[in-house]
């Protein structure tokens, strides 16, 4: 074994943390506070995984116009999660369908999973977070 | 893993998500207003016993003898104290909190 690997193994322990969204944009704070620790998360090297599951898909949408409602529109902050090498994003395909939505109405690239994907990409996660 | 789910089946789809996403051998644990859909008689009564064969069910005790259930809850799922809350916390490697 090299001295190279021996120091890998005994540098900070990577984890893999999951962030759950499961609500509408602007209704409630929970969207945009995730994509705070998201940003958080990611300053510290982690393996990050975000999952779009029931209204959390409605997140992702393009064409979001908030000046109407006086927020800040914050789903620009999608399309910039890969410079923080955050490219891990997963989508619930029954809750785009039940929506009327497809992959193409999202703003930024995404794997579509099915339930058990799903549920078998919650249970390999160290750390799940949700919102 | 062990799913957490703390809100009515009849207030939000909590439940729904997680019973489509569940996968056999993981944990359920009803808290809060969860706990209504661990008793006799509802709608979603049905639909637990028809989980309970690939998921072990269980439910906080305090949180239903609170809100009236206690005795009241289906066959088949277990009651815990919350030093048995950590427990299931503890035994499963990931925990997912629907709320």
């Amino acid at each position: 074994m090299s001295e190279q690997e021996t120091t890998a193994v005994s540098g900070p322990k990577v984890k893999k943390f999951m962030f759950v969204n499961r609500k509408a944009p602007y209704g409630t704070i929970y969207a945009l506070e995730s994509l705070e620790v998201v940003l958080i998360t990611a300053t510290f090297d982690q393996d990050v995984s975000l999952v779009f599951i029931d209204d959390g898909v409605y997140e992702l949408l393009k064409g979001q116009q908030t000046k109407g409602i006086g927020i800040k529109n914050f789903s620009p902050s999608y399309r910039a999660l890969e410079g923080y090498d955050i490219e891990k994003l997963y989508v619930d395909q029954a809750s785009l369908t039940r929506r009327g939505l497809t992959e193409a109405d999202l703003l930024v690239p995404v794997e579509v999973l099915d339930d058990q994907q799903m549920g078998e990409l919650m249970a390999q996660q160290d750390v799940i977070l949700s919102f | 893993m062990l799913h957490i789910i703390n809100k009515s089946p009849f207030d939000t789809n909590a439940l729904d998500t997680c019973l489509r996403m569940a996968q056999p051998g993981h944990a359920l644990l009803l808290i809060e207003d969860g706990v209504y859909a661990a008793t006799q008689g509802s709608a979603v009564a049905q639909r637990m016993r028809d989980v309970g064969g690939k998921l072990s069910l269980f439910v906080l005790q305090p949180d239903l003898e609170a809100r009236g259930m206690n005795g009241k809850q289906l066959d088949g799922i277990t009651l815990v104290d919350y030093a048995g809350f950590v427990d299931l916390v503890e035994k499963y490697d990931t925990s997912q909190s629907w709320l």
